[in-house]
């Protein structure tokens, strides 16, 4: 194992589909027209000078090293900025060039360290000695005495080996569209500066970009001081956001160096975020728990047992409780932060040795509305494109995501785009940052208040349909004529309209108008949305509003366009792909589809349920109620990331047996009776697959700490509870993946290794993979229409609770913060801060950077203010990264109709000067039937917004059919109080009882 | 009878009390009742007559100069303002020899028309060259200009005309006309002499180019520490909107174009014209790499005609009279005029037009009657900071493009600034090198470092330490300075350098002899 050293070609390569012929040094080559020569010069295999060059970046041609001769010419150009012509005649190597080079090298070293204090990470004397450089002849002023700028927590800026190429400044305005450096100064008194302020406090980001494309050690990573140079890579993925970046982990013997972003990474193409980049220490955390631990009741102190004991233990007690209460007494929750294999075998294990389907994954509370929504529309559950088709885009519509904050490697992408000459459309409550950022300005904002997406979704196609801006064509060819015909009748009544609906969104329908215009009009739009649109009690119903806009205009099936989540975690898709949803198995087939379960039931050698097992918060109800006893917790914080976390507590408590699966001890296993100790990223073996369906090798860059692969333990529970799983490696977990479902067929870890990434559906007719969906024709055929009507949500402003709250994520943190909040990225959010208006602020006296009681109907917490511009009166916003702060406190258990997804987006609340610090949170308990109460909510709910409305119970009786346990039915037709009901489910109960079997 | 008196506004009339006088003639006229109305015009160019005041007779403008204001009571007590006589009287303005044997076509209108009188431009010949432009198709605007052999006066020469059918034939929404006005040349300073004093030649020739190439906006960018042309040029451009020529249809013609003014960023680089163009977008001014062109991709991407003042102010002359007409005057492929700009030690400095072809002994010896110390001239620098030092025994050098390249020179904006033989040509060498430390963008390294390390160097010479040693690295720093720069500032500052150490080999001994 090496070292791990990409070719830099110096410039960028070029997209000419014309090709002209030149001969660099004798060597003749065909090569696309406005290739850079230098970048000629390296296919040719010649290798040209370089220092302010690199292939990242757009050629700049200050350090004058690559200069050239070309026949025919005058003088000595450098190779990096001119481009090849045809028939043109290039030399790179002459006694001018070489005296030119030498010239420049002198002057470069009579200002450079003798001996570079970052080592061999320093190109210059390296470069000095290969151009001959003997001597230095000159003496006189230099920059050697400059202070370090040791602020940054990851790096270092050392300015006695910057050589002012520039290439951290262009990376930082490139690359990652920062603009956070810049030179100081004229001529010898040119610096690289953070604008004029240490880097700490300073614009940038700390995506890293700089500190890679410094070419000397002005720019270190401080762990090469700490730690040493790097000996050897290995090519692995990161494991935050959905954005799926590829690293080259770089390894000193066992520890690593560095994370360096890979070039070659579809995903990133060598870019990367402060989180990936950075944040990776919490993997060697002090408070890594890395032995198995048990306890009989969660009062009791922990006892560090043997893999084999804590195995047999949970074990026993699983039996016991299934042999007490029922096969359907436990369940399991995958994690979208394990690799797919890990998932594909948690989900085994519940369908094969738990004998049911009560297996579901922190997809739930995330993008579960867009499995449903993309599912009933296209056909399939996935983002359409590929990172890369934002390049191609003319307006960008972005719909309740923040991506600078986020997905900050895909934002960079997106704000390059932008900085093209694209146009955004941003859909958001608050003024996130894309709306104005350096040399980016939204052509319009839609501040809608929190809950009316569907109102504003709606009300853009209205404008489309009445204003003549239907792609007719595209609708006739590609989609089902009735479902549009339908819609399209639906979408035109007045009630959808801009004007009508603005007392609802508060955005003047002038804008709304604009907006759609826009979108409409140009040919190539494409829809971008995050959290901000599935957390909702509509969240499935928006996403199929979305996809009907983007079917209506067209831009389905070709580079630019597309409907394009934005996954929040490393694998989501991964986790919904793998089949971890209670009426789903892998590839997205019902669970009652018997030709389906036959191929699982061959594959596993037992017999699958039929019936949908229980969702998250169905799991929840169940536990209060007493019917649900154990349950299996892989990589989830339920207890801090779920809603409403007293409900969440309350459930825990009920239940006999809690298993965790995780690295620390977070506030879910604080109420476990068994701690399994998982793995981090750098110890597994797998795959994880990004937000554009891009499935890409995690690789082991050390061992597992624990002593065992988390699919490993799986597999041992799995075992002792009687039913034997087993695989010599992860790779045979992906094989069985590629055996059982379609969508993977092509896929192994062999041919991952060979071509770096693939995108799914990689099979017999997509065998290289697809990186964009729905070309010829929809996955389920044509594209249907779905009719979507606004329901406001039932959580409104009162005036016992007259704001909304709303939530979301910040840079530098990550979700529930177990693995950020443990590395020294608390330098720059150290704790969860609520956004005021200052209106709001005002009228309640509080002050910016004071203490501020948040209220909703389900809880209580204290943070402190920040009086701002960027949510609008009568919103207010927080993060919910630190426990402490506990803003799930304060979210109601309300959810998405169709899938359950928790409204996150939206709490009414309250808020009120505190004179005291963070303290215990207060959480208002819930009395009563818990269990009842949701289902009565649920139906309600579903009745109230399911497409169709023509036989709406039966799209109620079905939807039920689809996703709801038996035991929920059972009780829906028994015990609920009729008038409670509304009369579409009342009529979905006739058909229902008329289907059930007698 | 009013009597019209002019008094320049020029700063460097300005500079020499010329506001005074103005303010002198007021009062004085008021106190003795006497009728006049004072113009402010341009200056003539003879700036060692400067303040040069003018009366309009029946016999045609009479001068009188360098006046002061303490002349003004004595100039009343002798009825100039009737064309009396007086000891300052120098005649009829347009028989002053120094002004009658130059040939003015660019200059023609500064220091003859109040600078804001649309009346006086036409009756000067203002917007005929326009007008014909307009009739004409925009390939036949580019021929005529191509024809007439302008080139660029800022100083690498390139025919005008050739860069404006690039930019003609490159397809954009949007073309630009940039005025490079960041004038910084020491010793120069006809482009601000021409905006203060005949701001409307200049919007004219950026009209007709944007005719020629299809642009639709202009900018002229500013020398900072050109206040006073600044404010011309805005009040000019407001009086051209009104008069219906700059604006959605220019003089009626349907054609949109306008032009605003952008001040510089202060900084002598800014001047080099992919610099000035970063610096319009708001950005540090710091010199692009080449390709692509400005005419391809310039300012903010688009289609860029980038000329000096003094090239696109000739351009109205050429298609008033047509291209035969200045084709007719200079040398070889030096053709038109040049305005040269006398300046340093001389005792006659001012702008002097005349055909390429003049000698250098001419311009400084007949022209600049020698220095204004008296004492023998040693060495001229022509054009600019980055020309070269030529010796006394260079008077016969032909001043065009051709010539000063083949006697180590270069023309550059037609600056001659004129030494004595006290000068010390290795402290010159030095100051070329320690000017380009200052002014530097600071993008290559060869002009970044080279330029500290050449006046170190030289410094060390001077202090006569390792004199042969240093003086090869000093040759060897300018072969790599020139060989090796991005751009013309730091690839021409060797130029002053080696051209001292050759002329001047002496002021380089000296000192390792320890003589003084």
């Amino acid at each position: 194992m090496t070292l791990i050293m990409e070719p830099d070609y110096g410039t960028p390569a070029s997209t000419s589909e014309e090709t002209v012929q030149v001969e660099i040094d004798g060597v003749s080559l065909s090569i696309p027209a406005e290739t850079s020569i230098m970048r000629a010069s390296l296919v040719a295999g010649i290798s040209i000078p370089k220092l302010c060059a690199t292939d990242r970046l757009n050629a700049f041609g200050s350090c004058r090293l690559c200069v050239v001769e070309i026949d025919g010419r005058n003088g000595t150009p450098s190779s990096c900025t001119t481009p090849v012509a045809e028939g043109m005649t290039i030399s790179t190597n002459s006694d001018r060039l070489d005296r030119i080079r030498q010239g420049v090298m002198e002057l470069y070293m009579s200002d450079h360290p003798e001996i570079c204090a970052s080592g061999d990470e320093c190109e210059m004397h390296a470069m000095a000695k290969r151009v001959g450089l003997t001597d230095v002849r000159y003496s006189g002023r230099t920059h050697l005495e400059l202070p370090k700028d040791e602020t940054n927590p990851y790096f270092t800026f050392d300015s006695t080996e910057c050589i002012v190429c520039n290439r951290c400044v262009r990376a930082c305005d490139e690359v990652q569209g920062t603009f956070a450096l810049t030179i100081e100064n004229r001529g010898f008194e040119a610096r690289v500066s953070s604008s004029g302020t240490s880097f700490i406090e300073s614009e940038c980001v700390s995506c890293g970009a700089c500190v890679q494309a410094c070419p000397t050690g002005a720019l270190t990573e401080k762990t090469l001081y700490t730690i040493g140079t790097p000996t050897r890579s290995v090519i692995t993925t990161c494991a935050y956001c959905g954005v799926g970046c590829s690293f080259k982990a770089e390894m000193r013997g066992d520890e690593l160096v560095r994370m360096v972003p890979y070039k070659q990474g579809g995903a990133n193409e060598g870019h990367s975020c402060v989180k990936g980049r950075f944040a990776w220490g919490y993997a060697t955390h002090a408070d890594r728990i890395t032995t198995p631990m048990i306890r009989e009741k969660i009062t009791d102190p922990w006892q560090v047992v043997t893999w084999e004991h804590a195995i047999d233990y949970a074990a026993t007690k699983m039996k016991a409780l299934q042999a007490e209460h029922g096969l359907e007494s436990i369940g399991g929750i995958s994690s979208s932060r394990c690799t797919n294999e890990e998932v594909f075998v948690v989900q085994k294990m519940v369908r094969a040795a738990f004998g049911n389907n009560n297996i579901d994954t922190c997809a739930r509370v995330c993008h579960s509305p867009t499995g449903y929504g993309l599912s009933q529309t296209f056909g399939t559950s996935a983002g359409t494109q590929d990172f890369e088709s934002v390049e191609h885009s003319d307006v960008v519509l972005l719909i309740g995501a923040n991506p600078t904050a986020a997905h900050p490697v895909f934002a960079s992408r997106l704000k390059q785009a932008l900085r093209k000459g694209a146009q955004l459309i941003v859909v958001d409550p608050r003024q996130i940052e894309l709306v104005r950022t350096p040399h980016i300005e939204a052509a319009h904002h839609l501040q809608l208040l929190p809950g009316t997406n569907v109102a504003i979704i709606n009300a853009m196609a209205h404008v489309i349909a009445e204003e003549g801006l239907i792609n007719r064509g595209f609708v006739e060819e590609r989609c089902d004529l009735e479902s549009f015909a339908r819609w399209e009748e639906f979408i035109r009544l007045p009630e959808n309209s801009p004007e009508t609906l603005e007392a609802s969104t508060r955005v003047p329908a002038e804008e709304v108008r604009k907006a759609a215009r826009l979108y409409a009009s140009v040919p190539n739009a494409a829809i971008y949305y995050g959290l901000g649109v599935t957390e909702h009690s509509q969240g499935s119903t928006m996403v199929m509003g979305i996809a009907n806009l983007a079917m209506a205009t067209g831009n389905i099936g070709r580079p630019g366009v597309g409907v394009n989540p934005l996954r929040g975690q490393n694998n989501v898709q991964g986790s919904c792909d793998m089949g971890s949803f209670p009426h789903e198995l892998p590839g997205y087939r019902h669970i009652s589809n018997p030709k389906t379960r036959e191929i699982f039931e061959i594959q596993w050698k037992t017999v699958i349920s039929a019936k949908p097992g229980m969702r998250i918060p169905n799991m929840f109800d169940s536990a209060i109620s007493g019917d649900f006893k154990g349950l299996y917790i892989q990589g989830e914080d339920i207890a801090q990331s779920d809603p409403n976390i007293s409900h969440v507590h309350a459930a825990l408590r009920s239940m006999e047996l809690v298993i965790v699966q995780d690295l620390f001890i977070n506030e879910t296993a604080k109420f476990a009776h068994v701690f399994l100790p998982g793995t981090s990223f750098l110890e597994k073996d797998g795959t994880f697959t990004n937000a554009e369906r891009r499935i890409n090798r995690v690789r082991p860059v050390m061992a597992s700490k624990t002593g065992k692969s988390e699919w490993e333990v799986t597999c041992d529970l799995a075992t002792a509870l009687g039913y034997e799983m087993g695989y010599d490696n992860a790779a045979q977990i992906m094989d069985e993946i590629a055996a059982t479902t379609p969508t993977f067929s092509g896929v192994s870890f062999a041919k991952l290794d060979e071509v770096g990434s693939i995108q799914w559906p990689c099979n017999t007719e997509h065998p290289d993979g697809t990186p964009i969906m729905h070309v010829d024709h929809f996955v389920r055929g044509e594209g249907r229409f779905m009719v979507t009507p606004y329901v406001p949500t039932d959580e409104k402003a009162t005036r016992k609770f007259p704001l909304l709250l709303t939530t979301g994520r910040i840079l530098s943190q990550y979700n529930v913060g177990a693995q950020t909040r443990r590395t020294a990225n608390v330098i720059w959010h150290s704790e969860d801060i609520l956004d005021i208006h200052e209106s709001d602020a005002q009228l309640r006296g509080i002050e910016d950077g004071g203490w501020v009681r948040l209220i909703s109907r389900v809880g209580e917490t204290i943070l402190k203010a920040r009086i701002t511009e960027e949510v609008p009166a009568g919103v207010v916003y927080t993060t919910f990264h630190f426990p402490e702060s506990g803003a799930n406190v304060i979210t109601t258990d309300f959810s998405d109709w169709a899938t359950n997804c928790p409204e996150y987006k939206v709490t009414a609340v309250e808020i009120a000067p505190s004179v005291k610090g963070p303290q215990v949170l207060t959480e208002h308990a819930a009395t009563g039937d818990v269990e009842l109460e949701s289902i009565v909510r649920m139906a309600n709910q579903i009745a109230a917004n399911v497409p169709g409305k023509t036989a709406p119970e039966h799209a109620v009786a079905h939807h039920i059919e689809q996703f709801w346990t038996p035991y929920m039915r059972e009780r829906l037709m028994s015990e609920v109080d009729r008038s409670k009901l509304s009369p579409i489910v009342i009529r979905a109960m006739e058909l229902e009882l008329n289907h059930l079997p007698s | 009878m009013t009597t019209t008196i002019f008094v320049p506004k020029d700063s460097a009339a300005r500079s020499v009390g010329a506001d005074l006088v103005a303010l002198a003639i007021e009062s004085e006229s008021a106190k003795r009742g006497v009728s006049i109305s004072i113009v402010r015009n341009g200056s003539r160019g003879a700036l060692w007559l400067e303040p040069l005041v003018e009366v309009m007779t029946s016999q045609g403008r009479l001068a009188y100069g360098p006046v002061t204001a303490a002349d003004v009571e004595s100039l009343f007590d002798s009825n100039f303002h009737l064309g009396g006589d007086h000891p300052l009287s120098l005649g009829k303005t347009n028989d002053i020899a120094w002004l009658s044997r130059q040939d003015r076509v660019t200059f023609a209108r500064v220091g003859v028309v109040d600078p804001f009188s649309m009346a006086d431009y036409q009756d000067h010949g203002g917007l005929v060259g326009l007008r014909r432009a307009l009739s004409m198709k925009p390939e036949e605007v580019v021929s005529e200009v191509t024809q007439s052999g302008l080139r660029g006066r800022g100083g690498a020469g390139f025919p005008a005309g050739i860069k404006w059918r690039t930019v003609m034939a490159t397809v954009s929404d949007h073309k630009y006309i940039c005025c490079n006005a960041d004038e910084g040349d020491s010793g120069t300073f006809a482009d601000r002499m021409l905006m203060e004093g005949d701001p409307f030649t200049l919007l004219e020739g950026m009209s007709i180019a944007a005719i020629a190439v299809g642009a639709v906006e202009g900018v002229i960018y500013v020398r900072s520490e050109y206040p006073s042309a600044y404010e011309t040029l805005n009040r000019a451009i407001d009086i051209a909107r009104d008069f219906g020529w700059l604006g959605k249809t220019m003089l009626g013609s349907g054609i949109n174009f306008d032009i605003r003014t952008r001040i510089g960023g202060g900084s002598y680089v800014c001047g080099e014209e992919t610099a000035m163009l970063e610096s319009i977008e708001g950005k540090r001014g710091v010199v692009r790499s080449k390709p692509p062109l400005p005419a391809i991709q310039g300012l903010f991407g688009k289609p860029t005609v980038i000329n000096n003042v003094l090239t696109l102010a000739t351009v109205p002359a050429i298609l008033a009279e047509g291209a035969q007409a200045y084709q007719s005057k200079g040398v070889g492929r030096s053709i038109g005029t040049q305005v040269f700009q006398l300046a340093g030690n001389i005792a006659r400095g001012g702008i002097v037009e005349t055909a390429f072809g003049v000698t250098l002994g001419e311009l400084v010896n007949d022209y600049g009657a020698g220095t204004l110390t008296g004492l023998p001239v040693r060495a001229m620098q022509v054009g600019g900071p980055l020309g070269a030092y030529l010796p006394s025994t260079s008077m016969s050098v032909s001043m065009d493009y051709e010539s000063l390249l083949a006697a180590g020179g270069m023309l550059g904006h037609g600056g001659v600034v004129v030494f004595d033989e006290n000068v010390d040509m290795a402290q010159q060498a030095k100051f070329a090198m320690e000017f380009c430390a200052i002014e530097s963008c600071g993008k290559c390294t060869p002009c970044r470092l080279g330029s500290t390390r050449g006046a170190e160097t030289i410094e060390k010479i001077m202090l006569g330490r390792d004199v042969a040693a240093n003086k090869r690295l000093l040759l060897d720093l300018c072969e790599v300075m020139t060989d090796g720069s991005l751009c013309a500032m730091g690839g021409l500052t060797p130029l002053p350098v080696r051209s001292a150490m050759l002329h001047f080999a002496e002021d380089f001994d000296r000192r390792a002899r320890g003589q003084q």
